[in-house]
């Protein structure tokens, strides 16, 4: 371990090595890395180099992702932002404006050109030349045009930069545009980290890793690593087995919904929607939407949330049957027992030999009679 | 042989006369149709996420026991229709299971219950009428105080439905009977109301073969309406339609049943007989009905024995 | 033609106290089968309802029972007076295998209590084969009684019964019902439709019931003599056999006739030669039909005690196959059903059969049925 005990000296927070590996170690094991990987983030967290520059451009956003980030402890906001990358343009976070915050973003992406990672919060409107989004000015869609191929590599956070969220939803008056549509044929690495908001430890474990090591974290065909966005959240649900079962809510307030039963029949799109949500949850609380009571909307998947309405039954997607259903051809016994073979071939014997003894004694008989 | 052959010619032309004028045309073998007001459900497999709540609003609406197939009894989860079990999902799977209504590596659903056939073998089976076809709704239905346990209907039923209680001493025949104590009460059957996607929906069953038609017309791939619990419900479910096999399970087999079926993949596979046009009760009423029809022939033979028996007996006076 | 007259001697003999054996025990599961239901005593399911119960001590025990009808068909119809010695037992083992075919439907059915529903006319279903079957076996049991009774009122009094004009009308019906039902019991299966193999489904199934069962009465006449004389240690009836003995090749080619043009018009002949256990035994039912013929077919083996004893040992099997296929072997409802008979469910049928052989042991040494040759040794 290269990082010594005076590295954290100037932790603000006071906090021991002990603590910060405990909070890298947790990091690895969220990606589904095995927990000997902890020590290395730590060491690259705390490399004497300096902190990965993160650039954080807004467009059509709500700040939500920005809040979700918020509500992570481990690490948190101000361990991130302070310590372990150099947040240098965040409008949400910024400590300057207006024009010292604008110089200071091109200071910062001439200086780490190919070096920083650009996280995109909220879709980009590419209607009537983008106007519908101006920063400085400057419609968002220039901006992000001019400043993504500088980039190492692009976050798009949250459901509206991934695939268009809210402000797509129909009739789409902006023209809203996920940030991975914009940079199509470019070349340029996206990530997209959809949800509405999403679980901030998705979008930290992603960058932590990209810092560790310099490449992204494997990708679904839609973008999204794996190992948030691999499984349905169906297929972890708490109530799948009421699923299984059979036992759904059919009204808010009933007794199925009192009980804690599946939600599926007032609409919860966590058979067509892929999120960690029903593992990982929020706010370091284990709350999630499905255990409050409220069917999932499928807030992250394209297609799903903000298109289908929030009652209608979603469509499970494919994944196999239940274990627990039988199958076309059971096997219903009621066989052969030994005993009961035994028994009938010792009748059936016992009756043909009987039989063949008394044709041999007729055949006496008759010349006996004779 | 004592009886000349003359004498015994003469006596069977004469029994043979007789039969021939009083025997009824060849009775027919009357092709039940269904009866204008058939009531039941259409299955359609493609809407089936075999979620089981069916099983599990027939066992509330029939009071009917739990039945584990575990050593511990902690699930519910019948290998078949039983004599506690009325009414059953079952899963297809081929190969890695993953596409649903796929023949190869895929999967599928079928629920199995009672067909309420338009020409029931068990009412044609049943020596007490036990097993009854309700006059205006169709309906099989049973009577325990009419059955004498013989299980005729079981050895009747070409979907191997009627089960029996063998292990009980006092054992009743157990099957679906479209919970005609709801339909009395205007209700829908309890697989139907609980059904979530309209999988099982409820109609009278010219307009559910009208639906299902519908069905097999649409586009796969495209969003359609779907009616939930019953065709007149008002409620709605819309998803893509799934590719169907171009057979309506139940339209014509046996001679029609009052439950008809859809599927994505063919119906052997999901364990449903192949099954004749005509029914096997035409086939053995016809027999019956030609042989016995107001028992004339029996009366005309009973006459004809009576006859030469009479005579042996004279001619060894 | 001696007259008839009891056997006489021992009745708790070896044989008797076996059999005694086996009734106690069947005793014991039949009260199982009555305080903790079917299930408890047979391997019966919901996709074999009928096991050997049914198979066995139903149709083919009335088969077996047939020797009172074809004997009746014989000398009664057709007149043939010198057969008459012939009746009697005949008459006994109908009345017997009828009586026990009743008993076992009555331990059977699962709701015996109501039995009487069968003869209630808002419930009887007249569609129904079963019905007729059932009510046609019910008259029938009575026919028999009554056709017996003159023995047993011999007995009493001392003197011969004449046979009058009443008489005739059971004798009449007695010819009657066992047309109706033995051909119906092949009817029954017609039902099964798919579930039954094309090797024995077919609308033909009546006629070749009945013309089986026809000739099963006359081979088990011949059997029945044959066992008499060999275990009551009186002489052969073979005279009287012999010129009975014709009419059974001419029954079997028809059958074969009958049965064979049925399959090969329905084009279902290859399935015989499958060699799984439906084909092998649908070759092994022929078979045991075709080897009679043969051997009856010849003459001199119809003057042979021993011959006819043999032919009538394969073609009891064959019948009883016939039936066993038609209702078990060839019944197969798909859906992973199996059945083979449990150890309690074989021992009431072996219990019927075990009341059978007392009954008419009991019977034959106390009441005037075998024609007089002396006194039983046995």
């Amino acid at each position: 371990m290269k990082c010594r005990e005076s590295d954290f000296e100037n932790f603000p927070s006071g906090v021991s090595r002990r603590d910060f590996l405990k909070v890298c170690t947790a990091t690895a094991v969220y990606m589904g890395l095995p927990a000997s990987f902890g020590p290395k983030i730590a060491e690259a967290a705390t490399a004497a180099k300096k902190r990965p520059p993160v650039i954080w451009l807004s467009g059509q956003e709500c700040t939500g992702c920005t809040e979700t980030l918020l509500r992570t402890s481990h690490p948190t906001l101000e361990h991130l932002i302070l310590d372990l990358i150099a947040l240098d343009y965040a409008e949400t976070l910024n400590t300057g404006a207006g024009h010292q915050a604008e110089e200071y973003r091109a200071k910062s992406i001439e200086e780490n050109k190919g070096k920083f990672i650009l996280v995109c919060e909220g879709s980009i409107p590419v209607k009537d030349g983008g106007i519908y989004c101006k920063i400085a000015g400057k419609p968002v869609l220039e901006i992000l045009q001019e400043t993504a191929p500088k980039a190492a590599a692009v976050i798009a956070i949250g459901s509206c930069a991934t695939w268009g969220g809210v402000p797509s939803a129909g009739p789409n008056p902006t023209g809203a545009t996920p940030v991975y549509k914009i940079l199509e044929g470019t070349g340029i690495p996206v990530i997209n980290i959809p949800g509405c908001p999403p679980n901030g430890y998705n979008f930290l474990s992603t960058v932590l890793y990209f810092v560790t090591f310099g490449k992204l974290p494997e990708l679904d065909d839609k973008l999204r690593p794996k190992f948030a966005y691999g499984r349905l959240i169906h297929e972890n649900c708490e109530r799948r087995p009421h699923f299984d079962a059979g036992r759904f809510a059919e009204q808010f307030g009933d007794e199925g919904h009192r009980n804690g039963y599946c939600l599926y029949k007032l609409g919860c799109k966590g058979p067509e929607t892929y999120n960690n949500c029903s593992t990982l949850r929020f706010n370091d609380m284990g709350t999630w939407p499905v255990n409050t009571g409220h069917p999932c909307f499928g807030c992250s998947e394209e297609g799903v949330g903000f298109n289908i309405p929030l009652h209608t039954p979603a469509n499970v997607k494919n994944i196999t049957p239940a274990a627990g259903l039988t199958p076309i051809n059971v096997d219903h016994g009621g066989g052969m027992s030994t005993g009961a073979v035994a028994l009938a071939a010792a009748v059936a014997g016992a009756a043909l030999g009987a039989g063949a003894v008394a044709v041999k004694k007729v055949g006496q008989e008759e010349k006996k009679q004779d | 042989m004592k009886i000349k052959r003359r004498d015994f010619l003469k006596g069977a032309a004469g029994c043979g006369v007789l039969a021939a004028v009083g025997q009824p045309t060849f009775a027919k073998a009357e092709i039940k149709e269904r009866l204008p007001g058939a009531l039941g459900f259409l299955y359609d497999s493609t809407l089936c996420i075999g979620c089981q709540a069916c099983m599990v609003g027939c066992k509330k609406a029939n009071d009917m026991p739990v039945e584990s197939s575990d050593l511990l009894p902690i699930w519910e989860n019948p290998i078949d229709l039983s004599a506690k079990t009325l009414n059953i999902i079952k899963k297809y799977e081929n190969g890695t299971g993953t596409n649903k209504d796929q023949e190869t590596d895929g999967f599928a659903y079928v629920k199995r219950q009672c067909m309420h056939c338009a020409d029931p073998g068990c009412v044609s089976a049943c020596p007490v009428s036990a097993m009854r076809k309700n006059p205006d709704t169709g309906v099989v239905t049973y009577n325990k105080d009419a059955c004498i346990g013989c299980r005729y209907c079981q050895v009747a039923c070409p979907f191997n439905i009627p089960k029996f209680e063998w292990d009980s001493a006092f054992p009743q025949i157990v099957k679906c009977q479209l919970c005609s104590h709801l339909l009395v009460k205007g209700e829908i059957p309890g697989c139907c109301s609980s059904c979530p996607t309209g999988a099982t929906v409820f109609g009278p069953t010219n307009e559910l073969l009208a639906e299902a038609k519908r069905r097999q017309q649409m586009d796969p791939g495209k969003y359609y309406d779907f009616p939930i619990s019953s065709l007149d419900s008002g409620k709605t479910f819309s998803r893509e339609a799934a590719s169907y096999v171009p057979q309506i399970y139940g339209e014509n087999e046996v001679g029609g049943t009052q439950v008809i079926m859809l599927a994505g993949i063919p119906f052997s596979k999901l364990g449903l007989p192949d099954l004749p046009e005509k029914s096997y009760a035409a086939t053995a009423e016809n027999i019956q009905h030609t042989l016995y029809k107001g028992m004339i022939v029996p009366i005309i033979a009973l006459a004809g024995l009576f006859y030469f028996v009479n005579r042996s007996q004279n001619d060894k006076d | 033609m001696s007259e008839a007259k009891p056997v006489g001697g021992k009745v708790f003999t070896g044989p008797f106290l076996f059999f005694l054996v086996i009734t106690l025990i069947g005793i014991y599961f039949l009260s199982k089968r009555f305080i903790f239901g079917i299930g408890a005593v047979t391997n019966m399911n919901d996709g074999f309802p009928w096991g050997i119960w049914i198979t066995y001590d139903v149709v083919v025990g009335t088969a077996f029972a047939c020797g009172g009808y074809s004997m009746a068909l014989l000398v009664y119809a057709f007149n043939n007076g010198e057969y008459h010695p012939l009746v009697r037992p005949a008459l006994l083992a109908s009345m017997f295998g009828y009586t026990l075919a009743g008993v076992s439907v009555f331990i059977d059915i699962g709701r015996y209590w109501q039995i009487y529903n069968v003869f209630l006319p808002w419930y009887t279903n007249f569609n129904s084969v079963l019905l007729e079957v059932a009510l046609c076996i019910a008259v029938y049991i009575g026919v028999l009684w009554i056709e017996f009774s003159p023995t047993f009122l011999e007995a009493k009094s001392g003197t011969k019964s004449k046979v009058n004009k009443v008489m005739i009308f059971f004798i009449a019906l007695g010819i009657l019902l066992p047309t109706m039902h033995q051909s119906s019991l092949g009817s029954l299966m017609i039902l099964a439709g798919n579930k039954l193999s094309p090797l024995w489904w077919t609308p033909m199934l009546p006629l070749t019931f009945l013309i089986s069962a026809i000739t099963m009465g006359y081979t088990v006449v011949i059997f029945e003599s044959t066992i008499s004389a060999l275990g009551f240690k009186r002489p052969f009836e073979t005279n009287i056999l012999t010129k009975l003995s014709l009419v059974i090749p001419i029954l079997l080619v028809i059958f074969l006739v009958i049965r064979f043009g049925d399959i090969l018009m329905r084009g279902q002949l290859g399935l015989a030669f499958n060699g799984d256990l439906q084909g092998n035994m649908f070759l092994l039912e022929n078979i045991l039909h075709i080897l009679p013929l043969v051997i009856l077919a010849s003459a001199t083996n119809r003057k042979s005690a021993k011959m006819l004893f043999l032919s009538a040992c394969f073609l009891m099997l064959g019948g009883l196959l016939f039936r066993f296929n038609t209702y078990l072997i060839g019944f197969n409802p798909g859906d992973g059903y199996h059945y083979f008979p449990a150890i309690g469910e074989q021992f009431i049928t072996y219990t019927i059969i075990s009341a059978e052989i007392l009954l008419y042991m009991i019977f034959v040494k106390k009441l005037p049925v075998l024609s007089g040759h002396g006194q039983a040794k046995v």
